[in-house]
């Protein structure tokens, strides 16, 4: 790890947790290090990191989801062009009930990348102004990278 | 020379080569100005692009065939070189390129992916094989095809101009297959 790629110090981690007692978990250790937050907890953390002098984390450098099945898994990696340094927040939704808060009214650079999670994955942003697809047509139907998508037959393999 | 004597059939063949006159059709000599200073679309979706850059580029230069005239406009164009590979997001806007080009128009389908989608073909973004959207007139295979590949399809489809025969597919007659 360079220089211009800290991992947020374990002082900064425990002073994240006392304001946070409840419903955030630091899991990982190093690089892999990553801070699971409730939904209801995630848009006050995510302002706190990126107003408060100790964090300012002015850059959201990706937003990405992963299904495990039960439930999914939205990660945001964060950027901290002042201090210089990263971390990794994550949250969960489970599958039934796809609907995470949006954080595009904290780094409007999320608008296009929880379009790409709602058009691939079907996670719904609660308060994001523009939420329909945009890789894929309008009129595509499911969300192909789920793991429960079925492709519909077509191509070689089709009648 | 008289018409009359034409009517007659008075002067051969030869006679009028003699005096540099050729008698043919207007669509002969259309077909035949059209296929050699074809004017292709400058669009590209995929890796096949790079090789119909570098087909028009000095190495192997398609303007030696009088083709090297990419156009930055479809209602300039009358070739439209499908290199690379389709997506179903990307299907209407081609296809609206396809349509704004004036006719007659022709369709290359370049690469794997273009002919049948390729690798892609079992993917639920791709379409697999342009001729599911546009009527395609020679296929050129390959991963990506090499310019040379490029440039005899490109002969192909000039041989298909002028000899509008060589492209006729006689309609399948399903009453007479076993």
């Amino acid at each position: 790890m360079n220089m211009t790629q800290q991992m947020l110090s374990n002082e900064a981690l425990q002073s994240l947790q006392e304001k946070f007692p409840e419903g955030m978990q630091i899991i990982g250790e190093g690089a892999q290090q990553a801070i699971v937050v409730e939904d209801q907890y995630l848009l006050d953390m995510m302002n706190m990191l990126k107003n408060d002098a100790a964090y300012q984390f002015n850059m959201l450098s990706n937003l990405t989801a992963v299904d495990y099945l039960d439930y999914l898994e939205i990660i945001y990696h964060l950027y901290s062009l002042p201090l210089l340094s990263t971390v990794t927040i994550k949250t969960r939704c489970l599958a039934n009930q796809l609907i995470v808060p949006s954080v595009t009214a904290i780094w409007p650079s999320a608008d296009f990348q929880e379009r790409e999670v709602y058009d691939l994955f079907g996670i719904s942003f609660t308060g994001h102004q523009d939420l329909r697809r945009i890789l894929l047509p309008d009129e595509f139907k499911g969300h192909p990278l789920r793991k429960d998508y079925k492709m519909p037959i077509q191509g070689e393999r089709g009648a | 020379m008289e018409v009359k004597d034409m009517a007659a059939g008075k002067q051969t063949e030869d006679e009028f080569i003699k005096k540099n006159i050729i008698v043919t059709s207007i669509d002969t000599v259309l077909n035949w100005a059209r296929s050699n200073s074809l004017w292709p679309l400058s669009s590209g979706l995929a890796c096949c692009s790079m090789e119909m850059m570098a087909a028009a580029a000095a190495r192997f230069d398609i303007s030696r065939f009088g083709y090297e005239v990419f156009r930055p406009s479809p209602r300039q164009a009358d070739l439209l070189i499908v290199a690379g590979t389709l997506t179903w997001k990307m299907a209407g806007p081609l296809k609206r390129l396809y349509e704004q080009m004036p006719e007659p128009k022709y369709v290359i389908a370049m690469g794997s992916c273009a002919n049948s989608g390729g690798p892609f073909a079992d993917s639920y973004s791709v379409v697999p094989g342009v001729d599911l959207i546009l009527p395609v007139d020679v296929y050129i295979p390959g991963c990506p095809p090499r310019p040379e590949a490029l440039i005899q399809g490109m002969l192909e489809l000039k041989r298909k101009i002028q000899n509008p025969d060589v492209g006729r597919v006689d309609e399948y007659d399903a009453t007479n297959a076993e």
